[in-house]
């Protein structure tokens, strides 16, 4: 590649940087004050375009295209102020992770209310008028309107920059990132800066989806496809920093923009297509940043966060009582191929299974590890690819490839792993989340080998399993195997070990547990398990394909396993089971089953944020009278 | 008309109990010490009647009963809160600590103006922080974070300050000028609580000392009687 076609990509990327900041800044701006990761951040940039667009084509174009962009902004972040009001306020206290689960669930809920608003089709908007030429630059065509978006980042910044510093505003959003109780003590209103800054973050997301109007048209897939990028520049610039997020911005855009502009590349005999990488690429950079600085570049080791945490319940052996009820559950699912009457009862069956040997492999890994992995669908793809690919490609039988699902799984965690067990908190479960996205990207772009976004074919069963309750039983066999499996290692010593270097990493180390050990060890156990469900999914479908094994499977397990109660070990089997049936009647009632979904999640983290083994105790305390733990602490903003 | 009524209060961190019916009063610019050993419930007494922790009971300041209100309600009707671990803005400087704590001067009940601090005002009675009004906050010693954090709470124009350790972990010296500027509050009208486990600090400022034990009160009299009382310090403060 040429100098100048360099140059000229290196532009390229400056102006892609710029909508990725806009979102990212907002997201890490709302981050440090609220101390939440908002999800649906990715639903506010969507909102901005496709707001932008009806102001651009619609309504008589009253307020002009830029009139237009403006107004979409301030409308996302009206609909900020309304969430943050609603919804986030009942939540500030509540543990991280119904946190991420609620806006999650908002996130698919707007995703239907703007299918439902402005329909299936991507919509394309008219140019920016007066950016809609092109200029010369290095003897070739540079759209105008991207030089502008350029511009805009760092305007964007500086005008960020002077706020925080200059104004009573930014000094209160910066002490409060820091100490949002003091601020509080020092008679400022929390729960106004609290909603101020929510809008502001809002706006800034709501205005970088507008903007990509005139470069993309609207459509419903730029939620998730933002936010895993969003998430990736948040944590390379490092959680709260802004001056970060636009480092991060830039950098990613660049080594993506690189990328591209590579094009082929002659190593050697081998022809290696950069272009494809850019996915792989962009988590890269992030794993890397973050094993080199792990809090991100210009970002700093957080705070000791000052809520009070709860203490987590005491895992205690199963009890006579759940034994038999567990028995009792055995023998009735084992009984199902002679009692059902539809074929599709034991396809469902099936599906539930495998659903909870995942979600029971994610809980393992966070309610006795509190290692929160927003990345599960990583070792539930290496299980299914392996499985489809010993088959597909070296001709295995069944037995070898459901063999070979957890070795490749469980070797996939032990790498993964080693990187994750350096970081905690959010940056783990972004980091988590950065390797499922890598084993996505890889499967995606690797054509030859994995079929590319078509997937592997033709993964069925072996006699004496070909039958649907022959399959059935082997499925219940080997995903009851699993649970009991971890269930045992949970209460050996080891299990023992895991919580000590959960609950107290330091105290832990000083009774000599080597605690990067005992986690990463976690991490292949959980990895290996979860490897079982995914070779089993790839026989119950016949076929494996990117989409199965992307982020929705790594939220579809979280929410499973937060259903059901973080910390108990049966919690995922009800959680997983509830999920499944609920996924699968749902979406047959409704086209909006993904907002129904939502809804129900929202209600059930806002009424029972223990989960649904947790509504036992929500209602003993609730007999017992005072209503403490239940509703939202006194003095809470 | 007292400043300061607690009645029966009890506390919670978590499931944990550790205040179990308290009963407070402090007058109008009078200084009270709550002494005790370590966990005997001192600083979680302050942080119940401030709304920072889980608490049940009657806390009534200026005569309203503020148990039910936000920190920063509570706050603003006059009441400051300075938190032993000084939680000072380490990334902010020391002009920017002091103008989070801003508020609008306010007047005592019987209509005297409280006094109105400004940061001028603030530099001539903590000297030292006057050189560094630019110096981030976190890059202080542990003494004049101390004094910063005491001044950022003086900027709301208190009626009454909760003061949580002064005497903790700074250097002699700092003591000294802890001491004198307790004094100086008193002499404005401001009333004090302080917790406190060094009597002799106790001694030079306080009038009235209530001691607690488990949560619990075990001793009240005045900082003369106290200090007399050789029994009551041997059961309660010896360590």
């Amino acid at each position: 590649m040429s100098l100048d076609a360099f140059l000229f990509q290196a532009l390229n990327g400056l102006g892609a940087a710029s909508g990725l900041f806009l979102v990212a800044a907002g997201l890490s701006l709302i981050f440090g004050v609220t101390r939440i990761v908002n999800m649906a951040h990715g639903s506010f940039y969507m909102l901005g375009a496709y707001l932008a667009w009806t102001f651009a084509t619609g309504l008589g174009g009253a307020f002009g295209w830029w009139g237009g962009i403006l107004l979409a902004a301030a409308g996302v972040a009206a609909l900020g102020v309304l969430v943050e009001l609603t919804l986030l306020r009942r939540i500030y206290k509540a543990p991280e992770l119904f946190q991420l689960l609620a806006t999650f669930a908002l996130l698919l809920v707007i995703n239907d209310a703007t299918l439902w608003l402005w329909g299936p089709e991507d919509l394309l908007a008219p140019r920016a008028p007066g950016l809609d030429g092109a200029v010369d630059i290095l003897g070739r065509k540079f759209p105008s309107y991207d030089l502008f978006l350029i511009a805009v980042g760092p305007l964007v910044l500086s005008a960020a920059h002077l706020t925080l510093t200059r104004t009573r505003f930014g000094r209160l959003v910066r002490a409060a990132t820091q100490d949002r109780e003091m601020v509080g003590a020092l008679g400022v209103n929390q729960s106004l800066l609290f909603t101020a800054v929510f809008a502001a973050g809002a706006f800034l997301a709501g205005l970088g989806g507008a903007l990509q109007i005139a470069r993309e048209p609207a459509a419903l897939s730029m939620d998730l496809g933002v936010l895993a990028d969003a998430f990736v520049v948040v944590v390379v610039g490092g959680m709260g920093s802004i001056p970060g997020a636009w480092l991060a911005a830039v950098l990613i855009a660049e080594v993506k923009a690189l990328c591209i502009g590579l094009g082929v590349v002659h190593v050697g005999d081998v022809a290696i297509n950069a272009s494809r990488f850019t996915l792989v690429a962009e988590f890269l950079v992030m794993a890397v940043v973050l094993i080199v600085r792990p809090y991100g570049l210009l970002g700093r080791a957080p705070a000791i966060v000052r809520a009070v945490a709860e203490a987590e319940t005491p895992l205690r052996p199963a009890s006579p009582w759940l034994r038999a009820a567990g028995a009792v559950v055995l023998v009735a699912l084992a009984l199902l191929p002679l009692l059902a009457s539809s074929p599709y009862t034991l396809v469902l069956g099936v599906d539930v299974l495998i659903a909870v040997l995942f979600a029971a492999s994610l809980q393992f890994i966070m309610g006795p590890g509190g290692l929160h992995s927003f990345g599960h669908a990583a070792y539930f793809g290496l299980g299914a690819y392996a499985a489809a690919l010993a088959v597909a490609k070296l001709g295995a039988p069944m037995g070898v490839a459901l063999v070979l699902a957890p070795v490749a799984s469980g070797l996939g965690a032990v790498l993964f792993g080693w990187f994750c067990v350096r970081l905690s908190g959010v940056y783990l479960a972004m980091l988590t989340l950065a390797f499922a996205q890598i084993v996505w990207s890889v499967v995606y772009q690797w054509e030859e080998l994995t079929g590319g976004s078509n997937g592997v074919f033709g993964i069925w069963p072996a006699p004496p399993f070909d039958s649907r309750a022959g399959f059935y039983w082997l499925v219940l066999a080997l995903v009851t195997a699993g649970v009991l499996f971890l269930r045992m290692v949970m209460h050996a010593p080891f299990g023992y070990a895991l919580r000590a270097c959960r609950d107290s990493p330091l105290r832990a180390e000083a009774v000599g547990i080597d605690v990067r050990r005992v986690q990463w060890a976690a991490f292949a156990i959980a990895g290996t398990v979860c490897g079982v469900a995914g070779g089993l999914f790839a026989f119950a479908k016949g076929s494996i394909s990117p989409e199965t094994i992307s982020i929705g499977r790594s939220i579809d397990g979280l929410v499973m396993v937060l259903l059901g109660g973080i910390g108990s070990p049966t919690g995922p089997l009800l959680g997983a089971s509830l999920y499944t049936l609920l996924q699968d009647s749902v979406a047959r009632w409704t086209d909006y089953w993904r907002a129904l979904l939502g809804a129900i999640v929202l209600v059930l983290v806002l009424v029972f944020p223990g989960g649904l083994s947790g509504i036992a105790a929500r209602v003993r305390d609730l007999v017992r009278g005072p209503l403490r733990g239940l509703l939202p602490r006194r003095g809470a903003p | 008309m007292s400043m300061l009524e607690v009645k029966t209060l009890e506390a919670w961190y978590g499931a944990a109990q550790v205040l179990f019916g308290l009963d407070l009063t402090v007058g109008p610019g009078e200084v009270l010490a709550l002494m005790g050993r370590n966990g005997a419930g001192k600083s979680t007494t302050l942080k119940a009647v401030m709304g920072l922790v889980e608490r049940r009971g009657s806390v009534r300041f200026l005569g309203r009963e503020v148990s039910r209100l936000a920190p920063f309600r509570i706050a603003r009707l006059g009441l400051g809160f300075v938190p032993e671990d000084r939680r000072i803005f380490s990334d902010l400087t020391v002009m920017e600590n002091l103008d989070i704590g801003r508020q609008p001067p306010r007047s005592f009940p019987d209509g005297r103006p409280a006094p109105a601090w400004t940061p001028e005002k603030l530099f001539a009675l903590f000297p030292n922080l006057a050189g560094m009004r630019d110096r981030r906050g976190g890059a202080t010693s542990g003494g004049e974070q101390q004094m910063l954090t005491l001044a950022r709470t003086l900027m709301g124009n208190p009626l009454m300050v909760l003061l949580d350790e002064p005497s903790e972990g700074v250097a002699p010296v700092i003591v000294e000028e802890m001491a004198r500027t307790i004094v100086a509050l008193k002499r404005e009208g401001i009333s004090v609580v302080l917790s406190e486990q060094n009597i002799h600090f106790a001694a030079l400022v306080a009038d009235r000392a209530v001691v607690l034990e488990k949560g619990e009160v075990r001793w009240r009299g005045s900082m003369a009687t106290l200090l007399a009382d050789a029994e009551a310090q041997r059961a309660f403060l010896a360590v």
